[in-house]
């Protein structure tokens, strides 16, 4: 295996070091032998491998949206060496076989560690629950369960899921969203739906469901992590639950930091995903949310969809967008360059606390002697224009296209191994 | 003016009463014998109704006749939009046709925005009611028929009743007679009020009665059947009572002050039969004029290239 002499690269924004890069670990520059490959990294910064707890890689089932190797190569092209790949295909990631087949499909790409979602319930019916236990002790290991797509709003249910997956120390990652109250919603219900004539999204559909699922995680003493938090009142309530002691977590996306539902007036589906675009008030806080440690971590929800599903009028589109190559570069946009967080604190938020979360034990580590060589190196300098085409993804639903985003991945290295090397992927 | 017809926000003051002029100028034209003009002549307009609207789909296949276009008539009923052709194949096919001007009904809020915006057409594309969101050819008529019994409305009060949240027609004139200088207000059970609706140009109210005495145009906007058992009010007896405009709510307008419904009326439930049947009641003339607003909009989009009123030659046809 080749060992990499990475030089003059800021650790997490700080003083310029050297990384020797040998057996999957990082070792002492000065024991660099001799066939050591350099990589001059002088003005890169170097953070642990993100890891993404929210993706949708498609396979098995939406092979003509994504599969587990091209959603992995965008994730490695992103900077992610482990990835969560959600439940919701088809068939549903519901029993240990499925979970097996995409772990198995994702360590025959070997872009980056793909560590399978189960669903909560049996194809996420939301009526009885899944083999959880199947599914935790199998090869996959699976420690994160979500219908994602569909709330747990059965309040037994989801309380009998939080209460079960104690035994193995899982989590419950709850996609939160009052069925009843967003019956046909298509956006965020605010002065812009009532213009555009769409029917809303309310806020109070998250909230309701953030407030139910704190209250009965703190009730019976488990792990909640509350996926894709869009709005102010949410902030609010995971504040307010994790001063309560409870063991809540949230994630939020990229495109909940930078897009707003002003961009629906477009009417151009691109646009248009679940939960929906929030205003700028919204964003406002929720940056301030992940500065301050309430928002955990920022996950992609990466969702591709194939041209013909966004190609079409606003109703009629799938929701959802791509994430993964362009999240680091959002991150930087809308939290660094503006001085909400540092790079270490971005690899708090982008691979330490998610990997904490999904019980990713080698990822997610300090880069220090004797960690995982999982490493991306990326050069804040760069400003890129985003382009559709030149993705990994199958898909081309990027709702940053055009867009000029700071900062590019140079580098990944997953356990030593470069998966991306000179900003290309290998 | 632009090159499409998609919202009532498309159009200034200057837009809007060139089009009421233009109409205005066109409907003397109903009155005779050949009730036609070459405008348009070997130029094709096509309806792509995706949604059943007989009477909106015939008033712009006259409008169209009238100036001499070619209209083709695509109900998605009876095409392969029902075997499930996207918009855009569609779209591609009308464009391939040679459609100049695409008249869209669509139940998807957007859809005509998304036919003029996305490249797949060149023609002009005029919005003939998409969804919940607008119907801006009726906020025409409407404002038409205001002004031919109003005169102008700067400073008009024009009460609007009904089921604001789902209707395109509501937007649409809030828009147009805000632009035109109209007060409006919107009177509606607070479930039927957009959230937002403070942002728009208009007052708003839950009370019909109070609304009544300085209202110099009433209109009535039809309550779906499928809102009655989405618990956005009580029963349909209820509705009537507290927003239905009967004969005593009728009796309680100032007398020159007209009343409109933009149809199909719910006799007995939005309307009473006799408010109806009035001589004050607008409601056959707006059908009229819907006619002459849709030629005055095809004519400006397709014929004028920068607008105008017809040439003297042509009226005189």
């Amino acid at each position: 295996m080749t060992t990499y002499l990475v030089t003059g690269v800021s650790v997490l924004g700080g003083t310029p070091c050297d990384l020797l890069l040998r057996d999957g670990r990082v070792l002492d520059p000065a024991d660099a032998p001799r066939d050591a490959v350099t990589v001059d990294a002088e003005g890169l910064v170097a953070l642990p491998g993100l890891v993404d707890l929210h993706t949708h890689l498609r396979e098995p089932g939406r092979e003509d949206a994504e599969t587990v190797e091209s959603g992995s190569r965008a994730a490695a092209a992103g900077g992610f060496t482990a990835v969560h790949a959600m439940a919701n295909t088809e068939p549903v990631a519901d029993t240990a076989g499925v979970v097996e087949q995409v772990h198995n499909l994702g360590q025959t790409a070997g872009y980056c560690d793909v560590r399978p979602v189960g669903a909560v319930t049996v194809g996420l019916d939301g009526r009885r629950l899944a083999e959880l236990g199947a599914m935790a002790d199998s090869a996959a290991r699976v420690r994160v369960f979500s219908d994602d797509g569909i709330c747990v709003s059965d309040a037994v249910l989801m309380r009998r899921a939080l209460e079960y997956v104690k035994a193995f120390d899982g989590v419950v990652a709850q996609h939160p969203q009052e069925p009843r109250l967003t019956e046909g919603a298509q956006m965020n219900e605010g002065a812009m739906s009532g213009v555009l004539g769409l029917v809303g999204w309310p806020a109070v559909a998250e909230e309701a469901m953030i407030a139910r699922d704190c209250l009965l995680a703190g009730h019976v003493g488990s792990r909640l992590h509350v996926c894709h938090v869009s709005t102010s009142g949410s902030v609010e309530l995971i504040r307010w639950a994790k001063s309560k002691g409870w063991a809540v977590t949230a994630e939020v996306t990229p495109h909940h930091l930078l897009l707003t539902d002003e961009l629906v007036a477009t009417y151009d589906p691109i646009y248009k995903v679940n939960p929906p675009l929030r205003t700028s008030e919204d964003v406002a806080v929720l940056r301030a949310g992940l500065a301050d440690g309430t928002i955990d971590c920022v996950a992609t929800d990466h969702a591709p969809h194939p041209t013909e599903d966004k190609e079409c009028e606003w109703g009629a589109a799938a929701m959802g967008m791509l994430g993964l190559e362009t999240a680091l570069s959002v991150v930087q946009h809308t939290m660094v360059d503006t001085g909400l967080l540092d790079w270490a604190a971005v690899a708090d938020r982008m691979s330490v606390r998610p990997a904490s979360i999904g019980r990713v034990f080698d990822q997610g580590q300090p880069l220090q002697l004797g960690s995982p060589a999982n490493v991306v190196l990326i050069d804040p300098t760069v400003v890129r224009t985003i382009e559709p085409m030149e993705s990994q993804s199958l898909s081309r639903n990027n709702p940053f296209r055009g867009m000029e985003l700071p900062g590019r991945v140079v580098a990944t290295f997953l356990r030593g191994r470069p998966t991306v090397l000179d900003g290309t992927l290998l | 003016m632009r090159r499409h017809l998609l919202s009532s926000a498309d159009l200034t003051r200057d837009d809007a009463l060139e089009i009421l002029d233009t109409a205005a100028e066109l409907l003397s034209l109903a009155d005779r014998p050949i009730k036609k003009l070459p405008t348009l002549r070997g130029r094709t307009v096509v309806n792509l109704f995706f949604e059943d609207s007989t009477r909106t789909r015939i008033s712009f296949e006259a409008a169209a006749k009238r100036l001499s276009a070619d209209v083709i008539n695509f109900a998605a009923k009876g095409s392969s939009v029902s075997k499930g052709e996207s918009l855009k194949d569609t779209a591609l096919t009308l464009e391939a046709m040679g459609a100049d001007a695409v008249v869209i009904r669509h139940g998807s809020s957007g859809a005509p925005h998304r036919l003029a915006t996305s490249g797949w057409v060149r023609s002009c594309v005029v919005n003939a009611g998409d969804g919940t969101h607008e119907h801006p050819t009726q906020a025409l008529l409407d404002a038409f028929t205001l002004r031919r019994h109003l005169g102008d409305l700067e400073g008009r009060r024009v009460t609007i009743v009904g089921d604001v949240l789902h209707s395109r027609v509501a937007r649409s004139n809030a828009l147009l007679l805000s632009t035109l200088g109209a007060e409006v207000t919107l009177v509606a059970p607070p479930t039927l009020l957009p959230v937002g609706v403070s942002t728009w140009p208009v007052q708003t109210s839950y009370d019909l009665d109070g609304a009544l005495d300085k209202s110099d145009a009433v209109m009535m906007l039809r309550v779906q059947s499928e809102r009655m058992n989405d618990a956005f009010f009580p029963s349909a007896r209820e509705y009537s009572r507290r927003y239905g405009l009967d004969d005593r709510r009728f009796a309680r307008l100032p007398v020159h002050a007209i009343v409109m419904h933009p149809g199909p009326m719910n006799r007995g439930m939005e309307i009473s039969a006799t408010v109806a049947d009035s001589a004050r009641s607008v409601i056959v003339e707006q059908v009229t004029n819907g006619v002459a607003v849709r030629m005055a909009v095809l004519y400006l989009l397709l014929g004028g290239s920068t607008g105008g009123q017809p040439t003297a030659e042509e009226a005189a046809l």
